[in-house]
């Protein structure tokens, strides 16, 4: 067969000899090797008290945004949902009653808003989609979990807090 | 009739068809098909006297007959403009046209809101289609656009006066379908509007039709008000004998649940047969209908997404790999919130609230 790249080595399946037999040089080169790696700089860092720099485009974890006022920008328009590519997203819409204002931006939103973690590979889609610029990938992991259940986030996991509730 | 009628000649953008005299541009041009129909939101075939009023389907006549040659000096409306033998019409050939249309899409944009996120038209509105393929991105317009309340036409009609383009289609549709109109067009110029005297509700067995007819998302479904996107409910063609229309109709469904009922539209976007108050508002159960298939639906609408035609089902052979029933570790519909059985919303009159999701979870 014609060779594809001019890397394949062809392998060596001659007898030992007694130099390779004896061990000895081959076990001293290996620990050569492991003590090299003390004096080498790490590969880890210690995660808590340091932590790696993020490249500023890294998309993690969803929020879905608030306006100046605390009202809830989404508006149930679906098109995160349709851009995703892994049809993560589901939502159900509702109309907006009087009294309600202060709590939704405009008269449709989205009373249902679930993001299938599972399901969402971080492309960042449903963030170029959206245009109300209500939902958007922060800077934060995924946290990791025992079960598949709460994978599945729900409006309340996914809103930012009311900064006019919070003072 | 028993001599043969002659047939003029027509070329538009260069493809010539013959076609009965008194036909107009419009309509010789849809008998080609394809990109040289100029796009019309006024005009409506199935309503005589409509059209004349968007100015979207100008086009330009370079030769106007085989005996009077000479071009016409402006760009015509098509939908009005009937043949001449041996006319050659140009419309996307003419940069003349591609540059008017874009005008005129600016000018129908004028006054139209940005709220295609929250409006159900969109997916299906011939203004955002008209506007993505021949509009500009951005408006020039400097202006307060004119704003009005929603008003109620009857219990399942939604009038949101802000997205009209005011192309009359409706008061053709209530003029001419149905025996006593009781909405038109009041004011003049930049006040006018479609209302409907003294809040008149109109109860007229055909009146639902004027919610397909409407290009834009002035006229809604009150029924189907925020209850999904459309590109989301799966078309399927079915009938119902029904006494008063002809019962052909499209339902919108997901899953089991009929969430809304439409007539069947053509490839122009125009109903085929008009389908009666009961069908459209009442009969929201799978069980009324008949079902035939899945609805054609053009490649290019957003509709298409997830929308197969003569699908069959593959069988599943993961038990008989693995010699036994796969052990599912999450059902999503045991967690999700969204979907759940409790809460049918094309049940619901009218569009769902914040205390139709208070019972369950």
């Amino acid at each position: 067969m014609e060779k594809l790249t001019n890397r394949s080595v062809q392998v060596n399946r001659s007898p030992m000899t007694i130099g390779e037999r004896a061990y000895l040089p081959s076990i001293l080169k290996g620990l050569g090797i492991t003590l090299g790696h003390i004096v080498k700089k790490k590969a880890t860092v210690s995660y808590p008290e340091q932590k790696r720099p993020f490249s500023p485009v890294f998309r993690g974890l969803h929020i879905l945004n608030r306006d100046e006022e605390g009202k809830e920008r989404c508006t149930a328009c679906g098109l995160c949902a349709l851009a995703c590519p892994a049809e993560a997203i589901t939502m159900e819409a509702a109309e907006r009653k009087a009294g309600e204002e202060n709590l939704y931006r405009e008269e449709k939103y989205a009373a249902k808003y679930e993001i299938n973690m599972l399901r969402c590979i971080f492309c960042g889609n449903c963030e170029e989609a959206c245009p109300k610029d209500a939902v958007y990938l922060t800077e934060t992991v995924m946290p990791a979990n025992y079960n598949r259940q709460s994978f599945i986030y729900k409006k309340e996991d996914l809103l930012i807090p009311n900064p006019k509730q919070q003072g | 009739m028993s001599e043969p009628t002659p047939k003029f000649k027509v070329t538009v953008d260069n493809i010539t068809i013959e076609v009965a005299p008194g036909t107009t541009i419009l309509n010789a041009a849809r008998m080609i098909g394809g990109d040289v129909t100029p796009p019309a939101m006024c005009y409506y075939s199935k309503l005589p006297e409509s059209g004349g009023k968007c100015r979207t389907c100008l086009v330009e006549v370079s030769k106007g007959s085989e005996k009077d040659p000479r071009p016409m000096p402006k760009l015509v409306p098509s939908c009005r403009t009937t043949v001449m033998d041996g006319m050659e019409v140009k419309n996307i050939t003419s940069e003349k046209v591609v540059d008017a249309r874009k005008g005129i899409v600016e000018m129908l944009l004028i006054n139209h809101p940005l709220d295609c996120p929250v409006c159900d038209q969109a997916g299906e509105c011939d203004l955002q289609n008209l506007s993505y393929e021949h509009g500009t991105e951005k408006t020039r317009y400097e202006f307060p656009r004119r704003t009005f309340e929603r008003e109620d036409l009857g219990p399942h009609i939604q009038l949101h006066m802000n997205r009209c383009i005011l192309c009359y289609r409706c008061v053709f549709t209530a003029d001419q379908l149905t025996a006593k109109r009781e909405h038109g067009v009041l004011e003049r110029g930049d006040h006018a509007e479609i209302s409907t005297l003294l809040s008149k509700s109109l109860d007229n067995e055909f009146i639902g039709n004027i919610i397909d007819v409407c290009p834009v998302g002035a006229l809604t479904d009150k029924t189907f008000r925020f209850k999904n996107r459309v590109w989301f409910t799966k078309p399927v063609d079915a009938h119902c004998s029904c006494t008063k229309c002809s019962g052909k109709a499209r339902l919108w469904m997901r899953g089991e649940e009929v969430y809304r009922v439409t007539a069947r539209k053509n490839e122009w976007g125009e109903v085929e047969e008009w389908i009666c108050n009961e069908c459209r508002f009442e009969k929201k159960s799978a069980k009324d209908w008949t079902i035939e298939g899945p609805a054609k639906i053009k490649r290019s609408s957003v509709i298409a997404q997830g929308h197969y035609e003569n699908t069959k089902k593959t069988p599943v052979l993961i038990d008989k790999v693995i010699g036994k029933e796969p052990k599912f570790l999450l059902n999503i519909h045991d967690v999700s919130d969204v979907n759940r059985p409790e809460i049918e919303l094309s049940k619901i009159d009218g569009p769902a609230h914040s205390n139709d999701f208070k019972t369950g979870k």
